[in-house]
Parts: C-alpha cells; structure tokens; sequence
C-alpha cells in the first residue's frame, strides 16, 4: 500500500515538475550543493583560463595539464562558477599550471619578446626590471593596476629568489607562477565604490566592469584598451560604455564569447567522458570529439555573426564537414585541395529537405547523448529539453521494479521505441518518459555516433510523434516545432544572460525584472538576433548592478 | 587462490605501459621495534592507512548474502573473486540508507549517505577526507583519487567547502605526479633540500599577502569561499616543506619504474576499466609504502557504470534496468558478469596491497580498505541491503573473517565504525536517521 501510495505521488510529481522552468528549482539546487547562493566570486573557467593566458602571454605557451573539475549549475557552468572553489588536489594542479607558464614565459626562447626589459646581469637582482614585468602582467593578470605594496612584495620576492637561485628569470618565473595562483586571478571578484552621482548608493566599479564586460563577450581577461577606459572612468559614462561594448562586438575576439556560450549551453565540457566502440563505429575515431564539437561552434559562430534569427539553427542546412565527418554522416564530400589538412572543415550545405539539417542532427548533440554503443531517446529528450528549452526532466525515481513491464520469457526489444514502451507502461516512470521521449525518438534515424540509419535490429524505425499536441512524422517535421516553440528564445536569452552574470535573470516582480522584460521583448523585436542580445545585455543597468550583499561588505 | 608471500628479495613485477614496474620489497622484521607496530631505527609507528573502492550499480539482488553470519560462513558464489581474502574480509549486509522522505537521486543520494552521513547536502566532508585529516598530515599529498572508467568526477572524496576533488584518469600522469622531478626518495642516503622548492614555498606569501585585502571587500559567502582557497593553498605550502625535510626511510618503498606516452581518455570497455585499475593499484601501493599519502580513492567506475563488454551494444547501467531477472537462477545474468568482473578488480587490488610487506604483516593487514557501491539490488536502484566489505585490520583494530548481518540497521554505522577502527576521536556521525552514536562493536578489536 505504501509503496503503491509512493509511486502515484512520483508520477505526480514527475508529470508535474516536468515543465517547471529550471529557475524555480534554483533554490533547492543551491543549497543542495552546499554552497552559499549569495557568493558572486566566479572561479575562471579552463576556457577562460586558457583564453586568457593565450591574449596576454601569446598562443605559444603550452598549458599543459588537467583543470579541476567545473560545477554545472542550473544548466550552465557559467552559474556553477560561483559555486566552485579550489580543493588541494586542484590548487596542486593550479600550481602545475601556473610553473609550466611561468617556465615558458622567461624561457630563453620567449623573453625576448614576453619580457620588455633586460636584466643588469642575468644572475643578480634588478629591482627595475623585475618592477616593469610584474606591474605590466600583475595589471593583465589581476585585470587592475596592482597596488604599489602589492608590487613591492613581488619585486622583494623575485631578489630574494634571484639571490637562492642565481638566476635573474627563476626570480620572474616565480613570482608570475605565484600571481598564477592567487585568488586575485583565478577568480572573479567584482568591487563597489560610492557612486559620486548619488553618494548615498553604491555602484560597480569600473575594473569590475571591465572584466564583467570582457568575460562575457570575449571570455577572456580585458585588453589594454578596456583597461585604459576603465581608469578614466569612461566606463562609468553611457556613452564611454557603449563606445566600449561596441568596440568589443565587432572585435574579432567576439568569437571566443559566442564559443564559450554556446559550448557551456550544449554541455560540451561532457564530452571529456564520451568514447564510442569502433567495433559498432569505426569511423568514430578520437578525433571526432573535437572535430564534431568545432563544426557545430563554426556552425553558430557564423550563423550568429551574420546577425541570423537565432531559431534558424534548428533547422539550418548550412554548416561545415571535414572529411572525417562527412564519412560519419554518410554525405559526399568532394574536397581535392587539402593542401596537407586533410580534416580542414569545408563550409556545406545540405539539401533540401535532408533530415540532417540543424544543430540538433550534428554529431555534437546526437553523440554526446547517447551511449557508447546504441543511442538513447531519453537523453536526447532530456537534453533538448533542459539545454535548449530550460525545462527541468527530474531524476528517475529509485526504487522502481520494472519486472511488471519486462517480460521473462526475453522478448526482444529491437528498437529504442521498443524498450522505451517498456519503460512508458511503468507508472512511476510513465510521467517523466512523455516529456522526454517523443523528441528522442524522432532523432532516432541517427546511430549513437551520429550516423543515419532506416532500422535498428532490422526493424524499421518509427520516428513520429506528438510535441506540444502537434502530431510529426520525423526530425524533419519535429525540428520546426521546435523552431517555433517560444521556450527557445527565453531559453538562451536567459541563459546568456547567466553566462555573462553567473545567475539567471530576475522572475517577474523581482529588482530589475521589468528591465529584463523590455530586453527579452527588444530581442524578439529585433528578430531573436543574438549579437544584440548581448549588446543589449552589456548596456543595460541590471548587468551591473550591485546586490545588498556587495552594498553591506562595502559599508 | 591463496596469496603467495614474498621473500624479501622477491620483487612482484607488474606491467605498466608496457614497462616492468617493481612492487616494494617486505621490511625485515629487524627494522620494526618488538611489537612489530613501529619502525626499529626512527621509532616511529607504522603509518596509518585507508582506502575507498567505489563500483557502481550494486552487486546483485542480495543473493550475495551468505546464509550463516558470524566467521566460518559459506561464500556466495557472487563474491568467490574474494575468496582468498575472506578471512582477512568484514563483510556487511543488510544494512539501509535511511532517506527520511528525501528522493532517491539515483546512483548519488545512496553514495552521499554512505560516504558523508547525510543525504541531502552534497559536498560535506567525505569519510576519507575526514580519517585523511586525522592520519593523513605530514604526507606530501593529503589524499589521491583515481577513476579507472575516465571520468575525473568518479570519486566520492569531498573536502568540506570544496567540493568533489577530482580524480587522476591517467597512470602516466598519476606516476608523474608523485614519482616525477618533485618525488623525494625516502631512502636515498643523502638529501639536499631542492632551491626551487625553497623558492615555491617563499614566493607564497606574495599570495598570503593579499588575504586581508580581499577579505575587506567581500560579503560572508565570498569570504568563506576565500576562506575555503587559503586551507589549499596552505596544504599546497605544507606539501612544499614536507619536501623541504628529510624523509624518514620506508624500506617498503621503490619507485616504479617511468611511465611515459598517452593514456587512453574515457573508456568504455570493462576489461580497459580493469587494466587500468591494475595499473592504478600498482602505483597506490607504491604511493602508500613510500609514505607520500596515506589515503587513497580507487572509483573503478562512475555510479552510472558505462562499463560494456566487448561485442555488445549495451552498457552495464543500461543492462541493470533492461535485463529481466532470470527466473531459474534468480539473477540478472548479463549484469552479474560486470559483477564478477569488479570483485576480480576486488580481488587484483587486494593482492597488491597485500604484496608490500611490513615485518610480518603485510600492508593490507595494517590498513583498512572500505569497498561499497551506490546502490543495494540493482535492477531497483534500492539504498538497501548494502553490500559493503572491510579488508585489512586497521593496525590491530578490526576483527576479520566475519560475515556481519546489519538488517535495518543505518549504512552509516559501518562509516561510523570504519572510523572509530582508525583511531578517531569521534562519538557520532551522520544526520537524521542516519545519525549514530555506537559503532558496530562486535568487529573492534
């Protein structure tokens, strides 16, 4: 009885938590993780790590070594970030990083052009030098000019390391590893001020600006330029703002944001765990993880910068193939001219009406959710869902005995719409298996490495379905639902929004909620464009606005 | 198969990437004191050891329960991998995570109880950091954590305020980590303290410098996540002059040989899993008896195994839900062979802890290894009836040879007692229903 009672609740709750948008379970999710939700220091991404090492030092130095672990929050990483902390076995792996950079920075082969200044003699203290290198790259690296102790603690600490070591750069080498380290760096940490406009209220100051602006749009640490704007306060000015925002949009640098966004927003940090067996696959080889996750990024990235209707990317027939991929996808690429590339990426299109059109048929979304081996409907379904439409799939429920529903005699379940039909007949499962399904077994003409197929076991696949009481036949007639479906829009504009801030927009009534209403509706006025989303974002007040919480710790 | 012991002058030779690599030589009896508990010429004890080792997605639908508790019982037929070390074996059934109305997130909520006490908040101190913190200190690295399947989230080790800490997927990075430039030999008969390191370990102030600084312009979240990266970054300091001091001789210690080349990412085969988990207890068992930790986090794969055998399409996880109990046997039989597959890892982890000889005792006999799963009955994903196993005897400790039927009873006693067992001054463990206060007093020695 109690049992039977457990599982009609679960139903109940999975038919009725199903569509929750993904912002009402944020509180829970918080606390769940045992962090304190009112923390605003971002720790810096791998990405933004690597991004930013790359701008200041040059993409010569080799960051060689692994990164701890980021946290995914409500979806994002971006909103994980602010949960994330440094444990001893990541401050070890920091601390590799850090001494591996630091050696090629002073090394003999890059001084020349890292370090603008020489030493007196390379086996003793100079004071000057050491004073010119770590005010210059302290001011990249902490994206503020440093205080004058800050850089007199460091140029003692390199003479003192010069005289244990007997080498001038070994002093550089590690005060620049030890900056490498600090807090000051590896995260985020955004500072107010009184605002002299209204001294009774506080405000961002203009190096939290700064960096808030250059990790949103470039994912990467502020240029010279930015930095410069920042101390004439021009960043503090509508018009200073704007000069700088737009500056940015149209710098090439814009790609890394539109990469690092939609990288986070596709979960493409998971597919560190994706292997396929090259006994079903072999054409799945090691590089197509990476092959398939930069053809969907070139795939955005142009479709973005071309300033396109950002629901179009469901269903574009545009993108790029190399070789490798075009194999995979069983499509005909006709390239002679590899000029020893041979997995150089060739823009494509595919004709019409071809099933493999949009990102949702890449190798990027169908390989990464499914298994090794044979797909999976559910986490198609499920990430569609949560990554693209902010829906929230709950967790399978514990505890569930499927042997009511599996038959003992071994029947054989050829396709997955056959072993998910076991699955819907269950009730504790019946509920959560609607919302995901339909969509996963519409893509199910796509193997688990990417490729398309008619049958599975020599059954012929049944692609149709029901979204939204909209009955398809196949991906071609679901992705324009989805196209369609307003959840898309408010999804990544939400969740741009939270890369850029590290939390999700204000709900209705919330502070700031009626300026984030007039950005959604200039988005979708706009024709859902989302370079201007981000401008827009970048523009508006609430990006910048300071929480109690910064308002009491400046008091 | 019975374990061999090693003459001193035996070397057990393993294969890594292809390179013979030697397992330590015993310890004459000589070098320990009369007790056999302390080393003879520092007189100082024996380290304390401990060690986790994760599988995911259970053992079976309980009928690896042996019938009769108590020593001198039958082993099931599902454990005779552990047959060998059933003597030196404390094996628990029956035992229950209590949910106290909280959902079953499954292949987590079950883990989180066992290894933190409580089921609601992740990221509490796990059980490891926790006896980590009370034998671990004055080790160059507090802990280390593997994840044989190539996921580096796999383990369960978590320092409070730092999340989960992220496992070492690759061998050749794990040997460089701890037998590379930085590795001191604890018996080289001259040492200089390295120049390089005395800088590391000064130039670190530069980062110390800047606490009070930042800590005047966060709020109490932020300052406590500050707080949070001044604990590593001192552990990283302490670690520096570890290496700064003479290390006291551990006989039982060799340096494998190198390992160099790439190491295979994730894996999706259970017989790679396997290998690479053998690799991984080479390296752990040279780690420990070289004294650079005494705590070490073996996850042969994440809760959700994805684990295949070869020339099949589904996975182990996939298989616990699809396959149907086979009415005759009473098992699901494609899911029981990853079983027997991890209690052979089991069993291939244990020879070589045990092959490290201490006087008369092995490594394995001084130090404990707690192996548990996520889930009780796979096919239900239940937090039930918990197959978990004690080897080694925590230095006298612990009672072995025991089969020790728990019904009802809360999983986090077993915890609880793992740590009364390593010497911990603790008179309680867990939260709500999970909360004990008495361990399970029938195993302490």
């Amino acid at each position: 009885m109690y049992q039977s009672t457990t599982k009609s609740f679960r139903r109940a709750l999975c038919v009725a938590a199903g569509l929750l948008p993904i912002a009402f379970s944020s509180a829970y999710a918080a606390e769940n993780l045992g962090g304190d939700p009112s923390a605003l220091s971002l720790r810096l991404s791998p990405a933004q790590y690597r991004q930013t090492i790359a701008d200041i030092f040059g993409t010569n130095i080799v960051i060689d070594g692994r990164f701890e672990p980021e946290v995914r929050e409500q979806g994002l990483l971006a909103i994980g970030a602010r949960w994330a902390n440094v444990s001893d076995t990541g401050m070890d792996r920091y601390d590799e990083l850090a001494r591996g950079i630091a050696a090629q920075v002073v090394s003999p082969k890059n001084r020349g052009t890292l370090i603008s200044c020489k030493p007196k003699s390379e086996t003793g203290a100079d004071d000057a030098c050491a004073r010119a290198f770590i005010s210059g790259y302290g001011r990249l690296l902490y994206r503020r000019t440093l205080s004058e102790q800050e850089v007199a603690t460091r140029v003692k600490l390199a003479a003192d390391a010069t005289a244990t070591t007997k080498d001038f750069y070994i002093g550089l080498s590690s005060v620049l590893s030890d900056m490498l380290i600090s807090p000051n760096f590896l995260f985020r940490y955004r500072t107010v001020e009184t605002d002299p406009t209204k001294p009774n209220e506080k405000r961002l100051d203009s190096y939290s600006k700064a960096a808030a602006l250059s990790y949103f749009l470039w994912n990467s640490t502020p240029d010279d330029q930015l930095i410069k704007a920042s101390e004439k306060g021009e960043l503090q000015t509508a018009e200073g703002l704007r000069r700088q925002v737009d500056r940015m949009i149209s710098s090439p640098a814009m790609e890394s944001g539109i990469r690092a966004f939609f990288a986070d927003m596709l979960h493409f940090s998971d597919f560190q765990t994706v292997a396929k067996d090259t006994t079903f696959f072999p054409r799945y080889t090691t590089k197509i993880n990476d092959l398939a996750q930069e053809q969907t990024l070139r795939t955005i990235v142009d479709h973005v910068r071309a300033n396109k209707d950002y629901r179009d990317l469901i269903t574009t027939r545009s993108t790029y193939l190399t070789r490798s991929l075009a194999a995979l996808y069983g499509v005909p690429l006709a390239d002679t001219t590899d000029n020893g590339e041979p997995d150089r990426f060739i823009s494509y299109t595919y004709p019409e009406g071809d099933p493999r059109a949009g990102i949702l048929a890449q190798v990027s979304f169908i390989a990464l959710n499914s298994h090794s081996a044979r797909t999976s409907p559910t986490l198609r379904g499920k990430a569609l869902r949560e990554n693209l439409l902010c829906q929230t799939v709950p967790p399978p429920p514990g505890n569930v005995d499927f042997s009511a529903v599996e038959n003992t005699s071994n029947q054989v379940l050829k396709t997955g719409r056959d072993r998910l039909l076991a699955h819907s007949a269950s009730p504790a499962c019946a509920g959560c298996h609607k919302i995901t399904d339909p969509i996963g077994l519409a893509l199910e003409n796509f193997d688990a490495a990417g490729g398309f197929r008619t049958s599975e076991n020599g059954a012929q696949i049944d692609t149709s379905g029901v979204l939204n009481s909209v009955k398809f036949k196949g991906v071609s007639d679901l992705l324009p639902l989805i196209r369609n479906d307003p959840a898309l829009v408010s999804c990544v504009s939400r969740k741009i929004y939270a890369f850029g801030t590290g939390k999700m927009p204000p709900r209705a009534s919330e502070r700031g909620s009626e300026e984030w209403a007039a950005i959604e509706k200039k988005f979708g006025q706009d024709g859902y464009k989302v370079l201007n989303l981000m401008r827009q974002i970048a523009l508006s007040d609430m990006f910048y606005a300071v929480s109690p919480v910064e308002v009491a710790a400046a008091k | 198969m019975e374990t061999s012991i090693l003459a001193r002058r035996q070397v057990l030779r393993g294969m890594l990437a292809g390179s013979a690599v030697s397992v330590g030589l015993p310890i004459l009896d000589c070098v320990l004191n009369e007790n056999g508990n302390a080393f003879a010429a520092t007189g100082k004890a024996i380290p304390e050891r401990f060690a986790t080792w994760f599988w995911g997605c259970g053992l079976g639908e309980g009928n690896w329960v042996p019938k009769a508790a108590g020593a001198d019982y039958e082993l099931p037929e599902q454990l005779s991998a552990l047959k060998p070390f059933q003597k030196r074996m404390l094996l628990f059934s029956g035992s229950n995570i209590m949910l106290d109305g909280a959902n079953n997130n499954t292949h987590t909520t079950g883990a989180m109880g066992i290894t933190q006490g409580d089921v609601n908040k992740q990221f509490k101190a796990s059980i490891d950091t926790i006896i980590g913190d009370h034998i671990g200190r004055g080790t160059r690295f507090r802990s280390i954590e593997v994840g044989c399947a190539g996921d580096p989230g796999a383990t369960w080790s978590v320092r409070e305020g730092q999340g989960r800490q992220p496992a070492e997927i690759s061998p050749i990075k794990l040997y460089t980590r701890i037998f590379g430039p930085e590795y001191v030999d604890p018996n080289a008969g001259e040492f200089k303290p390295d120049p390089q390191v005395m800088v590391r370990h000064s130039v670190l102030s530069g980062v110390k410098d800047e606490r009070d600084a930042l800590n005047a312009k966060l709020g109490a979240a932020d300052r406590a996540k500050l707080d949070n990266y001044f604990t590593s970054l001192r552990s990283l300091e302490q670690k520096l002059e570890i290496q700064l001091q003479k290390p006291d001789p551990l006989e039982a210690c060799t340096k494998p040989a190198a390992m160099e080349g790439v190491d295979k990412g994730a894996l999706t085969l259970a017989t790679e899993a396997m290998a690479r988990a053998g690799l991984f207890a080479q390296l752990l068992a040279h780690t420990l008896a070289c004294g650079q930790t005494r705590v070490v986090n073996l996850a042969l794969t994440q809760g959700i195994s994805p684990l295949r055998r070869e020339g099949e399409s589904t996975n182990h996880h996939a298989y616990t839900h699809e396959e149907a109990i086979d009415p005759v046997l009473g098992y699901q039989v494609k899911v029981k062979w990853f079983h027997d597959q991890y209690m052979q890892a089991l069993h291939d982890y244990l020879v070589t802890m045990d092959s490290i000889k201490e006087g008369d005792k092995s490594m394995l006999d001084r130090m404990l290894v707690f192996a548990f799963t996520d889930h009780g009955a796979p096919r239900l994903h239940s937090v039930r009836n918990y197959p978990l196993m004690f080897f080694g005897t925590a230095n006298g400790r612990l009672k072995t040879g025991m089969h020790v039927p728990r019904p009802g009873d809360t999983t986090v006693r077993i915890g609880f007692t793992a740590q009364q067992a390593m010497g911990l001054p603790v008179s309680a463990w867990g939260e709500g229903s999970n909360r004990v206060t008495s361990p399970i007093s029938e195993v302490l020695a």
